[in-house]
């Protein structure tokens, strides 16, 4: 696999029409254990990103990583804007000079925007935050020398859809212990998005 | 939904531009920004404080800016922490050289927005420190979770840390006084009704005509409990008694008392709560220095109240009696 700026580009555009398509459903999710702006905030974010990516020329992965955290940084707001932002800061400084992203690079910069994201928000593991995605995502791609589109969709799916049956223990949710039971992270949700869109391209070039 | 608005989607922007007009002499706004500040910051050798979170619990945090209480609020959306760029400009435009102290409520977004505009404040040579507020006593006080959330009580701090930065005090100084604040402060509160998001269109939640929930928080998030509606006195009952549970006071402690009402609960029922945490708290011999009975950080239009208790000592005393000249909180 090889990921270039057009490529990534395509990977955006995907996530940014699953959010649009879901806000409603995703603000649904954080209104049941949360405080009901998840949705709002990512479709706000990801437009954001898109009129800003595609009114921009790069030339560099890494350019485009980057300003992608920027504005979700400055344009989500919540806990979603700093995590998805340092996901992304970090993911730019990963592929820099590793360009075209190779299937190596994009397991290291997702191993290191996992990193940022447990640094960031201090979460761990099966605390029913993005985190339960991140991790077996990354896990996926460290234990397969090849990384395929199915795969990486089917591991997302589930990992996301495993938050529903635990307690939460970060963000607002954990407020509610075992009530937040039964319900889905919204946060993971939006990140199988992600995931799903990024399994997409892979597909398409398979 | 059914509200006085233009867009739901700039309600931030469109509340902003009303608040600055009405405070024309003491307040601007940054350009470009959704940050309020004293019209005369930053001021040479004080320590600039800076509060913010979502909107939507007006009057906090923009109507707390003044003489004697915070330099610059930091308004994001509605119940959605403001973006780190944002927080960055308010510390920018308040640092007079002796450092800028942040007051932020303790939710994992407002923390983690805080601290990326810290980093970024510390990497031009800005000095910041900060205190998290968690007053909320509905909520189980663990390390290993996101801990109790920021609610009325953060009123408290921005009074008592703003006096002291107006008197001179130093970052340490004030970082010191609003830990005491933190550390000898308490709240709880309860909804009748829910609010709706202007921008999500439906209510956080539904309340059948006789419930109430119990443990609410100032987002429209779930209580702790929801329960069949009670006389006002037993609610005050139970608010003061979780909240003095919680403090453990003792008779002849001093203490200021913050009925806040959450956005459409008539003064009538605040003074009728307050009736009965005033007879409480005579009955247990513990003195109240001050009573504040409004409107102090509301939740749109939620209806429902919540009970601040603050125990006090001469220092906080002083420091609460100060003048204040910020427009939602006149002393």
């Amino acid at each position: 696999m090889k990921l270039d700026v057009q490529q990534v580009l395509n990977w955006l555009e995907k996530t940014n029409e699953k959010i649009q398509m879901n806000k409603e459903y995703l603000t649904s999710l954080d209104r049941a254990i949360g405080d009901g702006d998840h949705g709002i905030n990512m479709s706000r974010g990801f437009q954001e990103v898109i009129d800003k990516t595609s009114t921009t020329t790069y030339t560099s992965v890494s350019d485009l990583f980057k300003d992608v955290a920027m504005t979700l940084l400055s344009k989500v707001g919540g806990a979603s804007g700093p995590l998805y932002g340092t996901a992304f800061l970090k993911m730019s400084m990963i592929v820099k000079n590793r360009e075209p992203i190779d299937k190596k690079t994009l397991e290291d910069a997702l191993e290191s925007a996992l990193e940022g994201i447990l640094q960031r928000g201090k979460a761990n593991l099966n605390d029913k935050t993005l985190v339960d995605v991140w991790t077996p995502v990354v896990d996926l791609l460290k234990d397969k020398e090849v990384i395929k589109g199915s795969e990486l969709e089917e591991v997302s799916k589930n990992a996301m859809e495993s938050t529903k049956e635990r307690m939460a223990k970060k963000g607002r949710a954990a407020y509610l212990k075992e009530r937040s039971i039964g319900h889905l992270d919204p946060g993971s949700v939006s990140s199988y998005y992600l995931f799903a869109s990024l399994a997409e391209v892979l597909s398409e070039e398979e | 939904m059914k509200k006085i608005i233009n867009d739901p989607n700039l309600v931030v922007q469109d509340m902003l531009k009303g608040l600055v007009a009405a405070y024309q002499n003491s307040l601007k706004q940054v350009p470009n920004t959704t940050v309020i500040v004293r019209k005369d910051a930053p001021i040479t050798g004080k320590v600039g404080l800076v509060s913010g979170g979502g909107s939507g619990h007006e009057p906090a945090h923009a109507g707390y800016v003044g003489q004697g209480m915070l330099d610059a609020a930091v308004c994001g959306e509605v119940f959605t922490s403001p973006t780190p760029d944002q927080v960055y400009e308010a510390i920018k435009a308040v640092n007079g050289g002796a450092g800028v102290f942040l007051v932020i409520k303790n939710y994992t977004g407002d923390v983690m927005n805080f601290e990326i505009a810290t980093e970024l404040a510390q990497a031009d040579g800005i000095e910041v420190e900060q205190v998290i507020v968690n007053d909320d006593v509905a909520v189980e006080d663990s390390s290993f979770t996101t801990g109790r959330r920021g609610i009325a009580g953060t009123i408290f701090v921005h009074k008592i840390a703003g006096a002291k930065a107006q008197a001179g005090g130093s970052l340490q100084d004030v970082k010191a006084i609003a830990e005491k604040v933190v550390a000898n402060v308490r709240s709880m509160g309860m909804a009748l009704s829910p609010c709706t998001v202007p921008a999500a269109g439906k209510p956080s939640f539904e309340l059948a005509e006789n419930e109430m929930e119990v443990g609410m928080g100032i987002h429209g998030e779930p209580g702790t409990e929801r329960k069949v509606i009670a006389t006002a006195d037993e609610i005050a009952t139970e608010l003061t008694q979780q909240v003095l549970d919680d403090m453990g006071l003792n008779s002849d402690d001093e203490v200021a008392v913050l009925v806040n009402g959450l956005g459409s609960t008539p003064e009538m029922e605040l003074y009728i709560v307050n009736g009965k945490v005033s007879e409480i708290l005579k009955e247990k011999g513990i003195h109240i220095h001050k009573t504040f009975v409004g409107e102090y950080m509301t939740s749109l239009e939620m209806a429902g109240c919540s009970v601040t208790l603050l125990k006090l000592d001469e220092e906080l005393k002083e420091l609460l009696d100060a003048e204040s000249k910020a427009p939602a909180f006149l002393n």
